[in-house]
């Protein structure tokens, strides 16, 4: 089944090729993974997706709390969270596809961040469902170019005391 | 009144001399980032480097030239790493290595994923091209902090000498402590050549580390609850007990509860040979009677082990009857290969400490005659011959004159295996073999280090004439530094383990498996060792005999017959209960 790995670590250089390296030489597969700026100065958080029954899961949480670098991580597969990844979409139009197209976008939120002679790009943000849906939706039309950033994950307010309490830890 | 030259003498004796490599350390005079390292180097205590010099490290060299730190020059990176895990693994405490960049820090990639499977606590230093030229493919570089990420506990570049005294400081606490292992740090050679100041050796504290607290008394409570009500427990252990320091609070628990002890390659010692309670090494080449313990237990107290398949065979076999106790201060080992009942990430000193406190009584009576059977059914054995040597002979030879307190160091193959089942191990750290990767090569160097730090210890290589021709160069290292090392080569002509396996499972096939050598009674001679030769058991305990009164290094030629195989053997894919115990033409 599908993982869900929230990832506290040390922001300096080597740390993603620490992990990525990890999850390659384990056998474990990596669907996404996102890092950026966490709260605090000096730390990322990581998000990373990847798949795995409990007992694989359970020991990609081990190996990944060996590394010096990582603070602490969180199976949140099973947790409440929220889950976002944002896409950008470039779509063929023309005079005849464009109002068409817009009609699609109107209930899915999105933005059209580009506008040209025979493309447009929408720039969609939610959970994987609903970017999948979008583009189901808009391959007829001719979709050119896809960027996704892959899923980024936080813990809802109820589940983060535990979090706090690391961080608590390592006096911060 | 006094001269001149009288009041100068005076004035200089008057320094205090440094007592220890740590006041040596923080008198040192600071300059360079390679002083400063130094410095660092004897305030953690460190007394000898195992090294080779190179344009990356010539500042690190030119600092030692002054520094009151030994360094034993090796012939080949290789060697050096090698030495110093022998040093590591006899003492304790960790080995250090300084390399060069490229080449020099690459030639330690064997050695550091060998430390790194056997959990061998190792600081080991490279030199790297200067800041600027890194990331240009600049001559002799490599990028050694990536290529070693997945077989160091953890790696540092230094790219700020402000950074190095923390990184010091970490890499000998993260070196030595929960699960030891190899810690690597890159130093830049404009780093090393750069401006520096005296720095003390701060609190290590390496964010993001974190070592089990305290095991749980409720846990503790139902491990003593699960083995009081055990009818046929087994304790299954391993190296861990040894790193831990844990040999005299087992060695207690296991005494007061009356529960058999079987340890894997890495654990013997731990508990002595010999002992009523011993049933000796399990798994791939166990005893027969271990791998039958295992295979019946209905209690299994594994303790620092890592359940690896050359211990385990066939997973659905392995100990099927049991509740599994597993204690290890590594948490990624639990549930890693064969799922277990009770878990506890702990320090297993902590954990033994808390059970001898009140420990559990089983009635294993009838379990250790159960065991007693097995060992009566089948005992280790081999048909002893007078007119020509058998490899295991020379194991018992060599235990009888060494009165089995010898350091047995060993490569790997065939004569690793007669030497683990035919020694008698008794004290811990006394045995140092290649476990987990089976590295060939590793036992002369790793004889060395051991005698370096043993100056006056028996310290007895095992080898192959295969595994000694990957290391021979470092002969040259033992002889220039006065090492005793006593080399026992087990010579069958052939890579045995290689050639035993296409015996049985490559229809005889013997695809370069026969292995040609050089005459070592002369090697040893051109070197300026003591070379002997033996071919029977008379000739080779006159051989022992002279070798061990030799005050200087030696090489005992052992010429042993060909097509001799290791029993019990569980082939790949089989049970531990399913031991080849003599091999018939099919």
């Amino acid at each position: 089944m599908e993982r869900t790995l929230s990832a506290l670590v040390n922001d300096r250089p080597g740390v993603l090729a620490r992990i990525a390296g990890l999850f390659s030489r384990r056998g474990y597969n990596i669907a996404s993974i996102t890092v950026g700026v966490a709260e605090h100065p000096g730390f990322s958080r990581m998000t990373i997706v990847s798949a795995g029954d409990d007992a694989t899961a359970s020991q990609m949480v081990a190996q990944l709390l060996k590394l010096v670098d990582v603070i602490d991580v969180e199976d949140i597969t099973r947790e409440p969270v929220v889950r976002r990844e944002l896409a950008l979409i470039k779509v063929q139009t023309d005079k005849v596809t464009r109002p068409e197209i817009s009609h699609i976008l109107e209930p899915f939120r999105v933005s059209i961040v580009d506008v040209g002679h025979t493309s447009i790009t929408v720039e969609v943000t939610g959970d994987t469902e609903k970017v999948d849906a979008l583009l189901t939706l808009l391959e007829p039309y001719g979709v050119l170019q896809i960027a996704r950033t892959g899923v980024t994950a936080l813990l809802r307010a109820a589940a983060t005391e535990k979090e706090r309490g690391v961080m608590a830890a390592e006096g911060l | 009144m006094q001269s001149q030259a009288q009041i100068a003498v005076d004035s200089v004796l008057e320094i205090p001399l440094p007592t220890s490599p740590r006041a040596a350390g923080v008198s040192l005079p600071v300059n360079t980032g390679a002083d400063l390292l130094c410095s660092l180097l004897l305030q953690s205590d460190v007394e000898v480097i195992f090294g080779y010099p190179g344009g990356a490290v010539l500042p690190i060299y030119d600092a030692l030239f002054h520094a009151p730190l030994r360094h034993i020059l090796t012939r080949h990176e290789q060697g050096a790493i090698h030495a110093a895990q022998g040093y590591a693994r006899v003492t304790g405490r960790p080995g250090i290595v300084l390399a060069t960049s490229g080449p020099g820090a690459t030639n330690l990639v064997t050695g550091l994923a060998d430390a790194f499977m056997d959990s061998t606590p190792l600081v080991v230093i490279t030199g790297q091209v200067a800041r600027h030229l890194i990331g240009s493919d600049a001559f002799q570089e490599a990028d050694i902090v990536g290529i070693t990420m997945p077989i160091t506990k953890h790696n540092y570049q230094i790219r700020d000498i402000a950074e190095l005294p923390q990184v010091v400081a970490d890499a000998f606490y993260l070196a030595s402590s929960g699960r030891p292992g190899p810690v690597l740090i890159d130093m830049p050679k404009d780093v090393s050549s750069g401006p520096a100041a005296p720095a003390r050796l701060p609190q290590p504290g390496p964010r993001g580390y974190r070592l089990p607290g305290v095991p749980d008394p409720l846990a503790i409570a139902r491990i003593r609850a699960v083995i009081a009500a055990a009818q046929r427990p087994l304790l299954y252990i391993g190296g861990g007990i040894i790193s831990a320091g844990a040999t005299e609070l087992l060695r207690e628990f296991a005494r007061r509860c009356r529960i058999p002890v079987t340890a894997t390659l890495m654990g013997l010692g731990a508990y002595p040979d010999g002992d009523e309670l011993f049933v000796g090494m399990l798994g791939m080449h166990g005893k027969y009677a271990a791998n039958h313990a295992i295979t019946d237990c209905d209690v299994l107290i594994a303790l620092g082990v890592r359940f690896d398949d050359r211990v385990t065979g066939k997973l659905e076999r392995f100990s099927p009857h049991s509740v599994k106790i597993h204690v290890d201060v590594d948490g990624a080992e639990i549930n890693k290969n064969v799922a277990v009942h009770y878990p506890l990430i702990a320090d297993v000193r902590d954990v033994l400490a808390a059970l001898n406190a009140d420990p559990p009584q089983p009635d294993t009576e009838q379990w250790l005659a159960r065991i007693a059977g097995f060992e009566a059914e089948w005992p280790l054995q081999f048909k002893a011959e007078t007119d020509f040597l058998k490899p295991q002979a020379v194991i018992e030879l060599l235990a009888k004159a060494t009165s089995g307190t010898a350091v047995v160091t060993t490569d790997v193959g065939q004569h690793q295996m007669w030497a683990a089942l035919f020694y008698p191990y008794s004290r811990p750290r006394q045995w140092v073999t290649s476990g987990g990767l089976g590295t060939m090569g590793f036992g002369f160097p790793a004889a060395m280090g051991a005698q370096v730090a043993l100056p006056d210890a028996t310290v007895l290589c095992v080898t192959g004439d295969g595994s000694l021709q990957m290391n021979i160069q470092e002969l040259q290292t033992v002889v220039e530094n006065g090492l005793p090392v006593k080399v026992a080569i087990i010579n069958n002509g052939f890579l045995g383990m290689v050639r035993q396996w296409q015996q049985f499972f490559h229809g005889k096939r013997y695809a370069q498996s026969k292995i040609g050598s050089p005459d070592f009674v002369r090697v040893a001679e051109a070197f300026g060792a003591l070379g002997l030769r033996a071919t029977t058991p008379d000739e080779a305990a006159a051989v022992i005999e002279q070798a061990l009164a030799y005050p200087g290094p030696v090489f005992m030629d052992f010429v042993v017959r060909e097509e001799e195989n290791v029993f019990p053997m569980v082939p790949a894919g089989k049970g531990n209960d399913e031991m080849t115990l003599e091999w018939e033409e099919v």
